[in-house]
């Protein structure tokens, strides 16, 4: 049981730094702006959401495991609302960079 | 090599070149930036030093708060700065030596401790248990060095008065201003609805978890700072008036409060900033709950900064030498001409 669960955490944390390392290379080779923020929010979501989900079979009880989707979420809302500020500021000057 | 130790070199190698680009980056608002990753990095590396308060402390007030900071400098300074000429090699020659001296220094100090290095540590956990905290940097910060941790705050309100002093004479006491785009069905205004509540109650677990474990009153108060800042950016609420009786009454709470505790200590314990055996803990919290109030509004407020002119007003006594095209620069030409 606890072999199944180690095995759960490695594969879903490796799963989420795949995310986050295709984010990164997204960030730095996409060609302008808003296609990076689409890069970006994968890894904020997608990685930390795999990454949080392995650490749970990991953390100290109900309180930890809370906390962890906690992150998560807090992390969910705020990438979710900078990506669009960022987004729709770009829209007003009307220029890519 | 164990993990943990390719972590580490990772992380130095991180921080060293972020700390390199933000020196050498042209760009104002990208060095802002760069300091800010630095600052986040420099927090993961306290955590591997097993140093959770510091960590804290340094995400929350030397990341966030001072970043905060960093940028509206940048943003103001943005118009003089096109026309500025560069720094001298001579002065950019010298601040590289002189920080490469102080950097040596400090290093070489580090160097030569003796191996263990002389430590206060046990003694500080064995009276730890009296004062009825935890955690041992709460213990040091307000049983030991009270009295550090109170001119800390003054120094804090203080630092409020110098940035409010910046206003022109009629601008004492005005609302400070904040670029906000009130938008009602906009993305910032829900976010500045929705997360405050949490980070309020998170504000309050951090200064209240502070006596037994990592979090205290600044960490606390830098979160409700943010929280401020977030409901004065989206527009929600207005900034106060600064001439506000009410807002520098609880500017004012935190030290006066504590400063309150401290006298009383002649008269039920041994002298000032003493508390009397087995009331430690319920008068420290008492004082860190002000604090964290106080710390959260200063440094919004300092982060907000002075009233500035109006651009209808008329320019303060102080600026008349400054022409209207280029304020900023004219009135560093007057005040170092030779530069």
């Amino acid at each position: 049981m606890t072999l199944g669960l180690d095995l759960f955490t490695v594969l879903a944390v490796s799963a989420g730094c795949l995310f986050f390392i295709a984010g990164t290379v997204g960030l730095l080779r996409f060609p302008d702006t808003l296609t990076r923020l689409h890069a970006l929010t994968k890894a904020d979501n997608l990685g930390l959401g795999l990454v949080v989900l392995g650490l749970l079979p990991q953390s100290a009880g109900m309180l930890g495991a809370l906390k962890l989707v906690c992150v998560w979420l807090i992390a969910q809302v705020s990438s979710a609302v900078v990506s669009q500020v960022i987004a729709g500021a770009i829209r007003d000057k009307g220029h890519e960079s | 090599m164990s993990p943990a130790t390719i972590f580490d070199i990772g992380l130095a190698v991180l921080v060293l070149g972020v700390a390199a680009w933000t020196i050498l980056v042209r760009d104002t608002f990208a060095a802002v930036v760069s300091f800010v990753v630095y600052g986040l990095l420099v927090a993961l590396v306290w955590v591997r030093l097993s140093a959770v308060d510091v960590a804290l402390t340094e995400a929350a007030i030397g990341s966030g708060v001072t970043g905060m900071l960093l940028l509206g400098a940048a943003a103001r300074l943005r118009p003089a700065e096109a026309g500025a000429t560069p720094p001298s090699a001579l002065i950019c020659a010298s601040a590289a030596g002189l920080c490469t001296l102080i950097a040596m220094g400090l290093a070489a100090t580090t160097l030569i401790l003796p191996d263990p290095a002389p430590t206060l540590a046990p003694a500080a956990m064995a009276g730890l248990p009296a004062s009825g905290l935890g955690n041992p940097v709460t213990g040091v910060l307000f049983v030991y060095r009270a009295l550090d941790t109170l001119l800390e705050k003054v120094v804090l309100v203080l630092a409020l008065v110098g940035v409010w002093s910046l206003a022109a004479d009629e601008e004492w006491g005005g609302t400070p201003e904040i670029s906000a785009t009130r938008q009602p069905d906009g993305i910032l205004t829900f976010l500045a609805q929705l997360l405050p509540p949490v980070g309020i109650v998170l504000a309050i677990y951090m200064f209240w978890v502070g006596a037994d474990h990592p979090g205290g009153a600044f960490q606390g108060g830098a979160l409700l700072t943010a929280m401020w800042l977030l409901v004065l950016m989206a527009g929600v609420r207005t900034a106060p008036a600064t001439g506000l009786v009410a807002l520098r009454l609880v500017i004012v709470a935190g030290p006066v409060i504590f400063l309150a505790i401290g006298f009383a200590g002649f008269a039920w314990a041994d002298g000032f900033l003493s508390y009397p055996a087995g009331y430690a803990k319920p008068l420290i919290v008492i004082a860190e709950a002000a604090l964290t109030l106080s710390i959260g509004v200063t440094l919004g407020l300092l982060a907000l900064g002075p009233r500035r002119c109006m651009a209808s007003a008329p320019p303060p006594s102080w600026a008349s030498g400054c022409s209207a095209s280029s304020p900023a620069r004219s009135c560093y030409a007057k005040f170092w001409p030779s530069m």
